[in-house]
């Protein structure tokens, strides 16, 4: 019964959260609505949602998520600086394979979009078989490195989550 | 101080609208064409949400708001139709 | 106080302001299309931010009344960025990658964007673990 009512958990409380932020006040009445809303779209859309993504270890989120954000920061100001102040013949960009472990298909796209927000590199494709990343980097002297990272820094954390 | 770092602002992103018209204009392919444009809606958010600022009116956050979205999807369905040739298939 | 968020709000405006630029800016300076594509999907996003970080706490401090639009939109941007930065890659590989100067995928399958469209269509992606069954408990809510 519960799990009929509330098909997606997760999707439920982020569309009453997103409602409560567009009307921007804090009333009964909002919060009623947000959550007739909530509980009927999850429902209506279940069909294209045919499993639950799971969550191993949610609060992992959070550390996670302050990571990317210095991240984002801190590659801001490096690719800021090679667009003003590195010649053009300087630049030495490459293709990196990233083989991957992670297998649920929620975990590759959210490495996917931590890697193209994060220093210099950018997810440009997937294999066939969803087993690795096509990774372009900016700048990368040695792309070993590069793929190195995202392994330890990302991928591992996100295994921890969703895995 | 804040008109000061607001007209900054302003003159940095009427810049970069610039470059992104030039960008638009003269592109080796059609990909970098959407990237320009992919970048003026981004740019264009800033400059509404500069605007609210220096009107005090919180109303232009809505319209930042459907311009994002309007944008995202654009970009989107101009890349879908670099890919496939067809947009709704 | 006032002092120190009025400070505050116009250094976010500076740096967003120079951070947009920047972006902008690397749209032309760059010298190929993925190049180009990382000044804009990063320093842009940044841009944004930091304006739209300026004004919330604008609204807040000077004017009294707390708004989440702002919040609204950086998230958008944020989790767009990267899905528009993909979807433009794949447009470029699409048009005018060539598979040689790619790098080999290390698997049995080619890039997704250069296999042909039956394959395409495949599910690529499965699950490790099979579905849970249904099971009489969980319907005893």
């Amino acid at each position: 019964m519960l799990r009929k009512l509330f098909p997606h958990p997760y999707l439920t409380l982020l569309l009453v959260v997103t409602w409560m932020l567009l009307v921007n006040h804090l009333k009964l009445g909002s919060l009623v609505f947000a959550l007739i809303l909530g509980i009927i779209i999850p429902i209506i859309t279940a069909p294209y949602w045919p499993d639950r993504p799971a969550l191993r270890n949610p609060i992992a989120i959070i550390g996670y998520v302050l990571i990317v954000l210095y991240d984002i920061v801190k590659s801001n100001f490096i690719v800021a600086g090679i667009v003003l102040f590195k010649p053009s013949s300087q630049l030495q960009s490459a293709w990196v394979t990233v083989p991957l472990d992670l297998r649920s298909p929620e975990a590759i796209t959210v490495l996917a979009g931590t890697i193209t927000m994060t220093p210099g590199t950018l997810t440009a494709d997937m294999s066939g078989d969803g087993r690795a990343l096509l990774v372009h980097c900016l700048h990368a002297p040695d792309p070993e490195e590069v793929r190195d990272e995202i392994k330890t820094r990302y991928e591992a954390r996100l295994m921890r989550i969703f895995e | 101080m804040i008109p000061y770092a607001l007209t900054f602002a302003f003159g940095c992103f009427g810049l970069s609208l610039l470059f992104n018209l030039y960008r638009i204009f003269v592109a080796p392919g059609v990909v970098d064409r959407v990237l320009a444009l992919d970048t003026m809606v981004i740019n264009i958010i800033a400059l509404l949400v500069l605007y609210g600022i220096n009107t005090h009116s919180a109303v232009y956050f809505e319209a930042g708001l459907l311009f994002a979205m309007t944008g995202f999807v654009s970009t989107v369905a101009y890349c879908k139709f670099i890919l496939r040739g067809d947009i709704i298939e | 106080m006032e002092q120190i968020a009025e400070i505050t709000i116009s250094v976010l405006l500076v740096a967003a302001g120079i951070f947009g630029l920047v972006g902008s800016f690397g749209l032309i300076k760059l010298p190929d299309t993925m190049t180009r594509l990382h000044a804009p999907t990063k320093a842009s996003t940044l841009g944004v931010g930091g304006v739209l970080l300026a004004s919330m706490l604008y609204f807040w401090i000077m004017r009294g009344q707390l708004s989440w639009h702002e919040f609204l939109i950086t998230m958008f941007i944020l989790l767009t960025a990267p899905i528009t930065a993909n979807f433009i890659a794949k447009a470029h590989m699409h048009r005018f990658g060539d598979k040689n100067t790619m790098p080999d995928t290390g698997t049995p399958r080619d890039w997704a964007t250069f296999e042909d469209e039956s394959k395409e269509m495949e599910p690529v992606m499965t699950r490790v673990e099979p579905k849970p069954k249904v099971t009489a408990s969980d319907h005893q809510f």
